[in-house]
């Protein structure tokens, strides 16, 4: 389970780079994607949108099922990773190189784990998976 | 609370990713993934745990006789060895399930059905027998195994003789062995490819599978689960029970009229299925931007009213694009016509296209 350190995580597994205070790139962890499968289909929202910490911005298709993505910021989508429309299995192949978004503008986050804490947040979750 | 097929601890040990799937722990797929383990079976060779589906002896001299009254089929004339694929219907023409029929022998009939329907199609046939003839439920005892894909043959020549393996689609050899294993071996699949089911009792599973994969660790044989066999069917336009039919849909709406003998003297639902059928099975190509997926409304384009809605869809691996099949108005539209599909409140193009999606190269 790859968690690299310089990156900052949420709870619903996507991964946030920050470049300064109000930009950063936002992706899905490589747990994500182990979980979803095999990633046929991605929607991106469009430059200019708004995104907000919290909410979905964005929803990833397995062969199985749909996955919403949730913004660990606030701000505007500066640019989308329109790569990923015709091969989101880039999104499983390299997740912390795949990100979805660029977000500009940020005014808000979401309370965000360093690598150490979502690493032992992801260890609950698959201790937790185990019992059913 | 979920049962555990035979095969369950060899597929833990294959790294198998376990999911509850009709009252069973099956995996949904391997570390390879769903589209690896779909194209493993379009060009070399899957094997599946089908363990959890439902099968039933039906035994006595008015075997078929109770065949014919409750099953849409015809079971007249049947050779030893063969199968024969039936919807059962209710009272209303709706569908209780479809399934197959093997003739083990005179007077004696194997017949296997949908894992989330056993009990019911159990009491179903058990209520509805008469005469001289006898039902009984042998799920439990019988495990099931499929091998399917372009090297299914050559890898069972591997561990059966040429008398144990079955030549044509839909014969089967009763009585026999595949790697000094007791087995039935039918020449039938869920897939869309050429392959077998293996029936073996419940202890000896973990044994057949062992051998097949040895023997077919030279062709590429690798283990496939749920989502596979999903995506697999799909393509090959397969209906599944709960989707393309229910107890609110007959086998004429569904498309299964080929095995719907309306000059039969009587069959259940006969009499609601005697006028035509008022809705039709379609399959869509999607053509826009998404992913169809089941129970979704679909419309003429610029039109409010719904014609139908979606009994199935995926992401089709082989074909690289999404597919769905539908249930709408009867000739509401026709191959190459453009529907509007609802996906979670949005607009996706798709094209009305012929079904099977995906046919193998004989």
């Amino acid at each position: 389970m790859n968690i690299p350190k310089n990156l900052q995580y949420t709870k619903s597994h996507e991964w946030v780079k920050f470049e300064g205070e109000t930009a950063a790139e936002i992706g899905l962890t490589d747990y994500a994607q182990h979980e979803l499968g095999d990633l046929v289909f991605v929607n991106l929202p469009e430059a200019e949108d708004t995104v907000t910490a919290g909410e979905t911005f964005s929803d990833v298709e397995s062969v199985k099922a749909v996955s919403d993505v949730y913004s660990p910021v606030t701000g505007t989508v500066e640019e989308v990773n329109s790569e990923l429309l015709d091969a989101p299995e880039k999104i499983n192949e390299d997740p912390y190189e795949a990100w979805l978004v660029k977000v500009k503008d940020i005014t808000a986050k979401e309370e965000l784990l360093s690598s150490d804490e979502y690493e032992k947040f992801v260890e609950e979750e698959k201790a937790g998976q185990k019992e059913q | 609370m979920c049962r555990k097929t035979p095969l369950y601890e060899t597929h833990v040990r294959s790294g198998g990713k376990m999911v509850p799937f009709a009252g069973w722990t099956l995996p949904v797929q391997y570390e390879t993934g769903v589209v690896r383990e779909h194209m493993a079976v379009r060009e070399k060779c899957g094997i599946f745990d089908v363990s959890h589906m439902g099968e039933i002896l039906l035994k006595g001299e008015d075997a078929v006789e109770n065949l014919n009254r409750i099953l849409t089929n015809d079971y007249t004339t049947m050779d030893v060895g063969r199968a024969r694929y039936s919807p059962v219907c209710n009272e209303n023409g709706g569908c209780v399930d479809d399934l197959i029929v093997y003739k083990e022998a005179e007077n004696l009939y194997f017949i296997v059905v949908n894992a989330a329907n056993k009990d019911k199609d159990f009491a179903w046939i058990k209520g509805h027998i008469e005469g001289n003839v006898t039902c009984e439920d042998i799920s439990d005892e019988t495990a099931q195994i499929a091998l399917q894909g372009p090297e299914a043959e050559r890898i069972l020549k591997k561990i059966a003789s040429d008398a144990a393996i079955p030549a044509k689609y839909y014969h089967a050899v009763f009585n026999t062995q595949a790697g000094g294993i007791a087995c039935m071996i039918s020449r039938t699949g869920y897939t869309g490819e050429d392959g077998f089911e293996l029936y073996c009792k419940s202890p000896d599973a973990p044994a057949l599978w062992d051998k097949l994969m040895k023997a077919g660790e030279e062709f590429g044989l690798i283990p496939c689960g749920l989502g596979a066999r999903d995506t697999l069917r799909l393509e090959a336009a397969m209906p599944l029970y709960g989707h393309e039919m229910d107890d609110t849909v007959t086998p004429l709406e569904a498309g299964l009229g080929f095995a719907v003998k309306m000059g039969k003297e009587n069959f259940i639902g006969q009499h609601k299925m005697i006028s035509a059928p008022e809705r039709m099975r379609i399959g869509l190509k999607v053509t826009g931007r998404g992913i169809v997926r089941e129970k979704e409304e679909l419309k003429l384009p610029g039109q409010d009213t719904a014609i139908g809605f979606t009994t199935s869809g995926t992401f089709a691996p082989y074909l690289k694009y999404p597919i769905a099949m539908a249930l709408v108005k009867k000739d509401s539209v026709k191959p190459g016509d453009i529907v509007m599909a609802d996906v979670r409140g949005r607009e996706v193009e798709c094209e009305v296209v012929p079904i099977p999606f995906y046919k193998r190269k004989k």
